[in-house]
């Protein structure tokens, strides 16, 4: 068990010197493989962030009751307080004219404009979270119409078309995103098998021999399975550096947009789970990569007897 | 040790190299194999090796049938199977010591047990002050003991030859000649294909000689 785990060390380091004798193709499939790593990576990253966002809208449906304006805050509550407790309602907030305004000014960069203005402009408005179990169209529906008919309010709203809008374009993006995945999955298996086949062209003659001398297929296979691995694993590495990098790009913009909307979301990047199932995904494509390389070749490959002459005498004479 | 019976060889191409063969070979004996170029020598070596594959017939070697062995049997096959090519067949990149260890490596052997044998076996062929050289930095015919030191690390019960003087003068194929002497007088079969009879005379070992694709002798020395 020993002797068997020493061999494979040896093999682990001789791939790693075989990589280092060739820097040039190893830097450009490793990079290669990193680039193409980090695209799934990144659409995988702008899914979840995005199905976090959705997660903070509590199910994301809500009804917007503007009330009229002669309804004043104690009004309000008291009318919130009694819808509240309807079988439907999960839970009202309220957001009163001066709120609003506060949180208008604030954020619209109007203040010194609206402080001109002799009375506040705006409505005081109860936001209606219904239950989960009423969150299906038809009982919204009912509810925004009982609502609607209320004398306190002016309008009643239903903010549901671009949540289910947003998780229509959710939906797809993830199964974009399985599709993208899978034909890159398939480019680092080529680039991958690509530069196993050019390696053992190189060590044709060297494989050659190891038949000729009683070699196995398993042991011929090894390096270039080390190899194979340790390119994807070098590739996953940078695709997690270049995701990392993108994101470190993009975060400041992003933490700007989420105050805008007064949302204290934060863009996560890969965990630690994250970047490590990256890393085996990238070694696990090498391997198999360079498995299915190395398959191909070793069943054509015949040991030479003889070093290979100009055909012009009877071939496999003598 | 091996036993050819009525064994055909035809290529891909449509050529028939060997042609309804039967001979056998008893254990310890040397044998030589000779014939023009093209007479099927090499095709004989194959089919011992399993490098190719008869077309018809039987083909034993230390008791295995050749004809039925499974492909993922073969390398432990090739292990007990020697062989000294014309070509030396050594790898540039490796030093001396690296090449002869290959077929201990290649079987998985310790690393100590390693440096005993290859030591051994380099000792035998008087290459022992030599191990860290690389191969190119060597005549020819050290280069062909470096071949023959790698045959025979492991031991095996069959020396196969083709051609292992073919590039060397007289006296040094008269050395490599009596190296193989000395394996056959350890008890190891040995077959040397060649074309040199000056060898045949000298050492009187019995002789195989084909003549395009046919056995036209089999047994005393020409």
């Amino acid at each position: 068990m020993k002797a068997y785990l020493l061999r494979h060390i040896q093999v682990l380091v001789a791939s790693l010197g075989q990589l280092a004798r060739m820097p040039g193709s190893t830097v450009m499939s490793v990079g290669v493989i990193g680039i193409t790593l980090a695209l799934p990576g990144l659409l995988y990253l702008l899914v979840a962030n995005a199905e976090r966002v959705s997660d903070e809208w509590h199910g994301g449906t809500h009804v917007s009751l503007f009330l009229r304006g002669n309804i004043d805050g104690a009004q309000a509550q008291t009318l919130a307080t009694r819808l509240a407790k309807r079988a439907d309602v999960n839970r009202v907030r309220v957001i009163s004219a001066d709120q609003a305004l506060l949180e208008f000014k604030e954020l619209s960069g109007f203040g010194e404009a609206l402080d001109a203005l002799p009375a506040n402009p705006l409505p005081s408005l109860l936001v209606v979270m219904p239950e989960p179990e009423y969150e299906h169209p038809e009982s919204l529906e009912r509810m925004v119409l009982e609502l609607q008919s209320l004398p306190a309010v002016e309008l009643a709203q239903l903010d549901m078309e671009w949540v289910q809008r947003f998780h229509v374009i959710l939906t797809l993006t993830r199964r974009a995103l399985i599709v993208l995945s899978m034909l890159l999955a398939l480019a680092v298996l080529l680039i991958v098998s690509n530069t196993i086949r050019l390696a053992i062209l190189n060590r044709r003659e060297e494989i050659e021999i190891i038949q000729l001398i009683g070699g196995t297929d398993r042991f011929i296979r090894r390096p270039f399975l080390y190899s194979g691995m340790l390119q994807g694993f070098f590739g996953a590495g940078v695709a997690i550096v270049l995701i990392a990098l993108c994101l470190h790009l993009l975060r400041p913009p992003i933490q700007v947009l989420a105050n805008l909307y007064g949302s204290g979301f934060r863009v996560a990047g890969l965990g630690a789970v994250e970047s490590l199932l990256v890393l085996a995904i990238g070694m696990g494509l090498g391997w198999l990569a360079s498995r299915w390389s190395v398959g191909r070749h070793l069943r054509r490959l015949h040991p030479a007897w003889r070093p290979e002459r100009p055909r012009m005498r009877n071939f496999g004479r003598g | 040790m091996i036993r050819f019976s009525q064994v055909s060889k035809r290529y891909p191409n449509g050529y028939e190299a060997l042609k309804r063969i039967s001979f056998s070979l008893e254990r310890e004996t040397m044998t030589f194999l000779v014939g023009h170029s093209g007479a099927g020598k090499s095709t004989l070596l194959k089919l011992i090796t399993l490098v190719e594959r008869s077309t018809n017939g039987q083909i034993v070697v230390n008791s295995k049938n050749l004809v039925k062995l499974p492909r993922r049997q073969i390398p432990y096959f090739r292990r007990e199977v020697g062989v000294i090519f014309q070509d030396h067949k050594l790898l540039h990149d490796r030093t001396v010591f690296d090449n002869v260890a290959l077929p201990l490596v290649v079987s998985g052997v310790g690393h100590r047990e390693t440096g005993r044998r290859v030591r051994a076996a380099l000792d035998k062929v008087g290459l022992l002050g030599k191990e860290r050289l690389s191969p190119i930095t060597l005549s020819g015919g050290e280069q062909q003991r470096v071949g023959i030191a790698r045959a025979v690390v492991n031991r095996p019960p069959l020396l196969l030859a083709d051609e292992p003087t073919g590039n060397l003068d007289a006296q040094l194929s008269d050395e490599i000649m009596d190296l193989f002497h000395q394996f056959n007088q350890y008890g190891v079969t040995v077959i040397i294909a060649t074309h040199e009879r000056r060898h045949i005379r000298r050492l009187n070992k019995p002789v195989l000689e084909l003549m395009d694709g046919r056995l036209v002798q089999d047994g005393a020395p020409a």
